[in-house]
């Protein structure tokens, strides 16, 4: 390997990891900041500049919460697998850096090496899910290792989740595909420019709304945190985690929040593209970033307003519900485009109409379908 | 008809309410009640916790009235262990889901506030560590001795001992308990007070029949002493 290589590498990759890390600190203040206030609290908000009374509504919070995990002491149970108990935190957060190199990020400084992201790669969307699919793996791995029974709870349920919801995710991204004819990040990218984004169709929305939800429950995010669910497992799969471990964990929860929410931006948002903006490099990651944001905000809005799932509702809503629209989606996204071959100002409006009409019923009768028989409750005892 | 997933939206208005309202109605903010501080006298931002140095709310009364964490015994004035309310009947330490209440039981018995000879808890320790909060003490027992306190900065450097409450730091006022629980403390007295205008009604009823049917009994054994003496 050259120097000139690595070089280009280090350029490249260390930035993100530093945005990013930067970012997770930043958006863990935000989530318990907005939670507090949706629940009628205050939140964090005596932590600023150390050593003076300056505390920046508790912007100091993430730094504080750093150093304590940092010297906290690292307990393994004692009936654990000590090497796989060390290395579910760490295969937890190498897949959720990795992919963050997919992001069609333009940094100013890697102009001249290295065009639009950190790594191109001509299948940079079947790459991502390749990738993020590892995660399930470390959360088992440490579900399994902690010899724990609400570990190994935590990290079976993780597992049916993660497998689950990997099916309507791939197959929402599988829209975008099909309209840009690539799997390149950098080219989705552009075939949104000028504010063509994939969102503006129905089609667009209905595969946007099935990746968010997919997204909520693969980054096992309320309502779907049943893997870690606290009214039940303690903490899920890392209860017996401490310390350092236990952030690292806490950390690649949130990059991979960041990591999917960017594909989400990526697929269906117009990725750095504002509309009625210049195409200029840094306006464009600001841009990029803030639709990341936008959408942590509403996962955090529903974090603070949704109730946490039943496991049988979890599975039905994945199968039953999101799986069949989903493909009823990709049937109407392929009539649509060779409809709109044609060219014609109202062939394309009767298909918008129709398949307007068609993902709704369709969505409609899932819901009625998939929708528990429940019979009124019989009171035996109490009249 | 609904429309899908209205609900969501529905709940989300409703989140959006309490986060935009937290920031302009401080009435919004129901566990911290600064309202007894006079004007001026508060810390940077109104409604924050203090922040001066070596300030703590030590001072109880100044959490809002809804406020509650640990159970505390009552007693009706003057000297604490002469009035205490509770007799140690051990309903609350049977009850309480936990296991956090200790009662030992006085073996003789002594005067309390009404001056009925009662037994007393000798020892009463309530190990907050263990505590709930569950309230089932105070919804339990029968003499109204025990019932919620809303003190709290309760840590301690001693992680055993200083987390168990011994039965004089358990021993508050009624006069405490009005200020802490105004309204409840009210309705409480009020239902004693009735429940003993009602026992003494009954009493009195009770002991009129029984006068009266002395009198019967007097007034038929005279007129049988009468009849017999004919």
């Amino acid at each position: 390997m050259s120097l000139e290589l690595l070089t280009d590498i280090l350029i490249a990759t260390v930035p993100l990891a530093l945005i990013f890390s930067t970012l997770f600190a930043f958006t863990t203040w935000l989530e318990r900041k907005t939670l507090a206030r949706i629940q009628n609290r205050i939140g964090p908000n005596k932590v600023g500049i150390p050593c003076t009374r300056i505390s920046l509504f508790g912007l100091g919070q993430p730094a504080a919460d750093g150093i304590k995990m940092i010297f906290k002491e690292d307990i393994v149970p004692k009936g654990a697998d000590r090497l796989f108990h060390l290395l579910a935190p760490i295969l937890a957060l190498i897949p959720a850096m990795l992919v963050l190199c997919f992001l069609p990020l333009k940094f100013p400084w890697t102009e001249s090496l290295l065009p639009v992201q950190a790594f191109l790669l001509d299948s940079a969307v079947i790459f991502f899910f390749a990738i993020t699919g590892i995660n399930t793996i470390a959360v088992f791995m440490a579900g399994w290792a902690s010899r724990n029974k609400y570990s190994l709870l935590g990290g079976m349920r993780a597992i049916a989740q993660m497998v689950s919801y990997e099916i309507p995710l791939v197959l929402s991204a599988v829209i975008v595909v099909m309209r840009v004819g690539s799997l390149n990040a950098a080219e989705i990218a552009g075939a949104q420019a000028g504010g063509n984004w994939f969102i503006f169709s129905p089609w667009g929305l209905t595969a946007f709304v099935i990746f968010f939800i997919a997204a909520l429950a693969e980054t096992n995010r309320s309502p779907f945190d049943l893997p870690e669910a606290e009214s039940e497992l303690v903490a899920g799969y890392f209860t017996e985690y401490s310390g350092f471990k236990f952030a690292l964990f806490f950390l690649a929860e949130y990059i991979s929040i960041f990591a999917i929410s960017g594909l989400a931006v990526t697929l269906f948002l117009g990725a750095g593209n504002g509309p009625g903006l210049p195409n200029l490099p840094w306006l464009s990651i600001v841009c990029f970033l803030v639709k990341v944001f936008v959408l942590i905000a509403i996962m955090i809005w529903l974090r603070g307003t949704l109730p946490r799932l039943r496991v049988d509702q979890l599975m039905g809503f994945a199968w039953k519900f999101l799986l069949p629209l989903s493909i009823v989606n990709i049937l109407v996204a392929g009539f649509a485009w060779h409809a709109q071959q044609q060219e014609n100002t109202i062939i394309t409006v009767i298909t918008w109409l129709v398949a307007i009409i068609v993902l709704y019923s369709t969505a409609k009768g899932l819901n009625q379908l998939s929708r528990a028989k429940l019979k009124m409750r019989e009171y035996k005892y109490a009249e | 008809m609904t429309l899908l997933g209205s609900g969501i939206f529905k709940g989300m208005a409703v989140t959006f309410r309490n986060f935009v309202g937290s920031y302009f109605q401080r009435e919004r903010l129901p566990t911290n009640d600064y309202s007894w501080r006079t004007e001026g006298s508060l810390p940077q931002h109104a409604g924050d916790y203090p922040k001066e140095e070596g300030e703590q709310l030590r001072d109880t009364t100044t959490v809002t009235n809804y406020s509650r964490n640990f159970p505390m015994l009552l007693h009706d004035g003057g000297e604490p262990a002469e009035t205490i309310r509770c007799v140690a009947c051990q309903i609350c330490e049977r009850s309480c889901p936990p296991q956090c209440i200790y009662i030992e039981k006085s073996t003789e018995k002594k005067e309390d506030a009404s001056g009925k000879m009662q037994f007393y808890p000798a020892t009463f320790d309530i190990d907050v560590s263990v505590c709930m909060s569950c309230q089932i003490c105070v919804e339990v027992c029968p003499f109204d001795a025990i019932v919620m306190n809303s003190q709290f900065e309760l840590s301690t450097p001693n992680r055993f001992g200083g987390l168990l409450l011994r039965r004089g730091d358990l021993l508050k006022s009624n006069d405490y308990y009005h200020k802490i629980h105004p309204e409840e403390a009210a309705a409480r007295d009020k239902r004693i007070a009735d429940e003993k205008t009602a026992k003494e009604a009954k009493k009195k009823a009770a002991a009129e029949a029984a006068k009266k049917k002395a009198e019967a009994k007097a007034k038929a054994e005279v007129e049988a002493g009468e009849g017999r003496s004919e």
